[in-house]
């Protein structure tokens, strides 16, 4: 007896695993260029994020007696992983990235259910935690060394950073924001911080701009990571929805702040180059587990996001926002899809059927 | 309507997908006859509605065209001879069904004289009234061709008391692989034309459009050249799937949509498929019923792709066989186009009206994988072409929530497969959506059942109760009666008595 | 300290309070889901739930003494039915059980004692003395009642058959996740 097959007999070829692997293919120029920045601790902390996902992953799978083979190999471990990998300080202690990734997959990802079950984006999540639990760890951040020249640490000195715990030369280092809002609390406002801040980054603003600066892999190549996005528009793996909401959610805010008091808010430029903004923008929000499900929906959570991002960057605790602002939109996305609905053929919005004219005059 | 909403694109342009084609494996071959094979197996219910009834016995000798099962029904169709010969059996034979169930059918052999029935042929069509036309061609048993057999004569008539101001022929062909409405337009437009004028003054329609996919630019051709001096017009639509969605088709053509719980007829629309348009005009212009059909013969695994026309009861071996057989064993047999089509479990079942395509494809040209868990991407909602949101209501029907999925629109899912198509992760979505219509129609049919047995069960309750009620009171009154004879007799014995002693 | 424990003790206690509170003004009182669940069930009365009757079935029900899945004659209709009124969560696609069933008559065994369609509640048989009986398919509900008095043994009940008009698809497999 042939087993029943139910149409369609016909299928696009695409693959869960390819749709990874393209997104995987985008973020290789902004972490190559990241590794090269910042060196070899940079490069040893991916391995350990990286490693210990897919470690995680497997042990997960093999306590819920799943099959683990087609699970690691779909790639969805080592993107939550690379995305954390690259939005931490890249010389954080091995073990920063070793829980972060262990709570990223297991807790954030696989008590939920497994691929396509968590509410929360497991990278966000994680940092979150990494964030709140060990804040001096998460804030130590290194102006970059370029793995050529002869500050930066040799592949020794790496791995004792990476692994022994041990310091070097210009690790405390602030990022833009980090600086701009601890000047703020001392009462120096922008005109006097943002020129200070430039002239200790090696090559002056257009270096800054260009990503030569302190911050995490995914914060400072951000021009990198927009090619990335772009990248995967053109190839149909996400839309153009959720980025260019999230940017303008940023950018709109930050044009009418800046412009009725440039002391004291930051300029479109720096708030969309620092903190991760672009890595969230096409990565993070485009994830298609915690994201919305139509284009109307992704446009309304991509906005939020940025709003959100700005709010908390401007008068929030923290000197960087966009994983709290995203952690916070993926718990409304439900709402978002429960009411953000496509109009189906022949309904109006209400889900009524259309009325014929005829009909509608006589009532 | 919204001014918001052609920001997020119009039904004209929402939804569906791009499939490869593959329709160069069948399209330049002309239609060939199929060589009569040894039995003819014609089922009684090839159309949506009632099943014909048979009016023929065992034995009895056929003529091509002659009536073999009568219309079972207002909404029936008759079945007719596919060719003359001698009836050897009516009974159960598989049908071309994925469940390999049997249906009545009549079996033929053909004495390949291929004999005719006297035919009732008008000097001119068009002076026979519409209702007499729509007569004509329920008589002829024709159903809808392009898959949906719904019979034609009940939706003229339907139609014509409706009101119909535009009449939409089908010529999108959207499926892979089949070309059989292709080389139907090219090789007999002028017939077919002539069928749609016909369709069209049956109807009362005053608006003609033909909507053909512009990856047929031959059939496009051929159609404006026999439409040149007529009222029939032909209209270019972009080719995409699934464009022969009737309702799409009237979208693109008029830009009206058909409400949910409407018909096109509602909105002033009838649409018909171009190889019922032939079918109509030969049977009005040339007095013969339905005998016989075009189909694609296609697939990977097919020796030699074509068309073929098809007396109605041909078995699919019969088909492969006239294509030169199979190149190898193929993953799947499929009766329809890819997008949509049936699987068939062997190739001895026959063809019948609906029977546009018969695919034999290779694993290759499947593509289907191991599904993999749902990554809420989102694709499905964008491929889908009636605006629903599959990913949503595969969750819920996997969760065995059935009303949930009925409240995300289950029941406006029209089965397209264009969801299925798209999602990377190879989640058999259509098989949920028509796993769960088909649970929910059996328990909306097992309630009216159970319904139906509490009413009798109550009846006869009720039954049981007055009867005892009679007995009792029957039972009373004999005694009550027993009693009066008893008092009477016992009277009459004292007065004897005393008469003794006195 | 003290201050912290004094006040987390007062908040605590307040709310437990007021969640007592509610919990007795605002209960629902009485039971008119016994008649509803009656409602639902076929009524035939055969008892192979166990229970006296269809009535005392709709109690056990209530009482949640009994589980959906009691009635076979009901199937995985009436489990669905009961399910949502108790609202109860129940895969129907592991209800394997209720393979429809109908009685039927085999003519060769039976004698025509009119033993059965007497007993039948839904008078689904039919027939006279010393004539061959036959069962309403459509009236049938299986409840076993012909098969228990029949002496010969003629009555029996079988799978209902599929037809083309009531086949379905099946629920699909996904590999790998519980279903």
């Amino acid at each position: 007896m042939i087993p029943l097959s139910h149409a369609p007999h016909a299928h696009a070829p695409m693959t869960v695993g390819q749709v990874m692997a393209t997104v995987l293919l985008a973020l290789i120029p902004a972490t190559l260029y990241g590794f090269w920045l910042y060196g070899w601790p940079a490069v040893f902390l991916w391995v350990v994020a990286m490693g210990t996902a897919l470690l995680a992953e497997a042990a997960a799978l093999f306590l819920q007696g799943r099959a683990a083979k087609p699970a690691l190999l779909d790639g969805s471990a080592a993107l939550t992983a690379w995305l954390l990998a690259i939005s931490l300080p890249p010389f954080a202690p091995w073990w920063i990235a070793a829980i972060g990734s262990v709570f990223a997959i297991v807790i954030a990802k696989q008590v939920f259910g497994g691929l396509g079950q968590n509410v929360f984006n497991p990278a966000m999540a994680a940092r979150v935690m990494l964030l709140i639990s060990f804040p001096v760890e998460m804030t130590l951040w290194a102006a970059p060394m370029p793995i050529t020249s002869t500050q930066a640490p040799a592949l020794m000195e790496g791995l004792a950073i990476t692994f022994g715990g041990s310091h070097w030369d210009g690790m405390a280092s602030a990022t833009l924001l980090g600086h701009v809002k601890t000047e703020f609390s001392r009462g120096i406002d922008l005109t006097t911080s943002l020129p200070a801040h430039f002239s200790a980054v090696q090559g002056g603003l257009l270096d800054a701009a260009w990503g030569s600066r302190a911050g995490s892999l995914g914060e400072t190549a951000g021009l990198l990571l927009l090619l990335g996005g772009v990248f995967l528009i053109v190839r149909g793996v996400i839309t153009w929805h959720a980025p260019v909401a999230m940017l303008l959610g940023v950018a709109a805010p930050a044009l009418l702040a800046h412009a009725l008091s440039p002391a004291h808010y930051l300029g479109v430029l720096p708030h969309l180059l620092s903190g991760g903004l672009m890595l969230a923008a096409f990565f993070i929000v485009t994830d298609p587990v915690t994201s919305p499900n139509t284009t109307a929906g992704l446009l309304v959570f991509g906005l939020l996001c940025g709003l959100l991002t700005w709010i908390i960057r401007t008068w929030g605790g923290y000197p960087e926002g966009v994983a709290f602002a995203v952690m916070i939109m993926n718990s409304l996305t439900p709402i978002i899809d429960r009411y953000v609905k496509p109009r189906i053929y022949g309904r109006d919005r209400k889900g009524q059927s259309l009325q014929l004219e005829a009909k509608r005059s006589e009532k | 309507m919204n001014p918001l909403s052609s920001l997020f694109s119009s039904f004209r342009s929402r939804g569906g997908v791009h499939p490869d084609g593959r329709k160069q494996l069948s399209t330049e071959p002309p239609i060939r006859l199929l060589p009569l094979p040894p039995l003819l197996f014609v089922p009684l219910q090839q159309h949506v509605g009632a099943a014909a009834r048979v009016s023929v016995l065992v034995g009895d000798r056929v003529l091509k065209g002659q009536l073999i099962g009568a219309s079972g029904g207002n909404i029936s169709a008759p079945v007719h001879a596919s060719t003359s010969g001698r009836v050897v059996a009516i009974g159960d034979f598989p049908s071309p069904h994925p469940s390999g169930l049997p249906s009545a059918t009549i079996t033929i052999e053909p004495d390949g004289a291929e004999r005719w029935i006297e035919t009732r042929v008008p000097d001119d069509p068009f002076s026979l009234s519409p209702e007499e036309i729509a007569t004509r061609v329920g008589a002829a048993g024709i159903v809808g061709l392009g898959g949906a057999t719904f019979p034609s004569a009940v939706k003229l008539n339907l139609s014509r008391k409706s009101g119909i101001a535009t009449l939409i022929v089908n010529g999108g062909e959207c499926e892979p692989y089949l070309t059989c409405d292709d080389r139907l337009m090219r090789e007999r437009a002028d017939g077919i034309v002539e069928g749609i004028r016909l369709i069209a003054y049956a109807a009362g329609a005053r608006e003609i459009l033909v909507g053909i996919e512009d990856n047929k630019p031959e059939a496009i051709a051929a159609m404006r050249r026999a439409a040149a001096s007529s009222e029939v017009q032909i209209k270019v639509v972009p080719a995409m799937y699934p464009m022969g969605w009737d309702k799409r088709m009237i979208q693109v053509l008029t830009g009206k949509e058909v409400p949910a719980e409407g018909r096109s007829a509602e909105i002033g629309v009838l649409v018909h498929n171009v190889a019922t348009a032939w079918a109509v005009r030969e049977a009005i212009r040339s007095g013969r019923p339905l005998v016989s059909r075009v189909v694609t013969v296609s697939g990977a695994a097919v020796a030699a792709p074509g068309n073929l026309e098809v007396p109605i009861g041909a078995l699919a071996a019969d088909l492969i066989k006239a294509c030169r057989g199979l190149t190898s064993d193929p993953a799947r047999l499929v009766l329809g186009g890819p997008m949509m089509g049936t699987q068939l479990p062997h190739l001895k079942v026959p063809m019948v009206k609906g029977s546009s395509g018969l695919l034999a494809l290779t694993s290759k040209e499947i593509g289907l994988l191991t599904p993999a868990p749902c990554i809420r991407c989102s694709s499905c909602v964008r491929a889908c072409p009636a605006g629903l949101l599959p990913l949503e209501m595969a969750a819920h029907i996997r969760a065995a929530d059935l009303a949930s999925a009925v409240g995300l629109g289950l029941k406006d899912c029209i089965g397209c497969g264009s969801c299925s198509y798209v999602c990377p992760a190879h989640i058999p979505l259509v098989h949920y959506f028509n796993y769960a219509k088909g649970e929910l129609g059996a328990l909306e049919k097992a309630k009216l059942r159970t319904d139906a047995t509490r009413k009798l069960a109550d009846m006869r309750n009720e039954r049981m109760q007055r009867i005892a009620r009679e007995r009792e009171e029957a039972a009373r009154q004999r005694a009550a009666r027993k009693a009066e004879a008893d008092a009477a007799k016992k009277a009459a014995a004292t007065a004897a008595i005393e008469k003794e002693l006195a | 300290m003290l201050i912290a424990i004094f006040s987390l003790t007062v908040l605590g206690g307040s709310l437990g309070l007021f969640l007592g509170y509610a919990a007795r003004r605002l209960e629902v009182e009485g039971n008119p889901l016994v008649e509803e669940i009656q409602a639902i069930l076929p009524g035939s009365q055969c008892g192979q739930c166990g229970f006296p009757g269809c009535a005392g079935a709709a109690q056990a029900l209530a009482n949640g003494v009994a589980p959906v899945t009691l009635c076979p004659p009901g199937g995985r209709e009436v489990v669905a039915l009961l399910a949502a009124k108790l609202g109860m969560e129940v895969n129907l696609a592991e209800i394997k059980n209720a393979v429809p069933q109908i009685a039927e008559v085999q003519d060769e065994l039976c004698i025509g004692c009119t033993k059965c369609y007497k007993v039948c509640p839904t008078d689904a048989i039919m027939g006279a003395a010393k004539q061959i009986h036959a069962v309403f398919r459509e009236a049938c509900t299986a409840c076993g009642k012909c098969v228990e008095v029949c002496p010969t043994e003629a009555t029996r009940l079988i799978s209902v058959p599929v037809t083309l008009q009531s086949w379905y698809w099946t629920k699909p497999v996904m590999p790998g996740a519980a279903a």
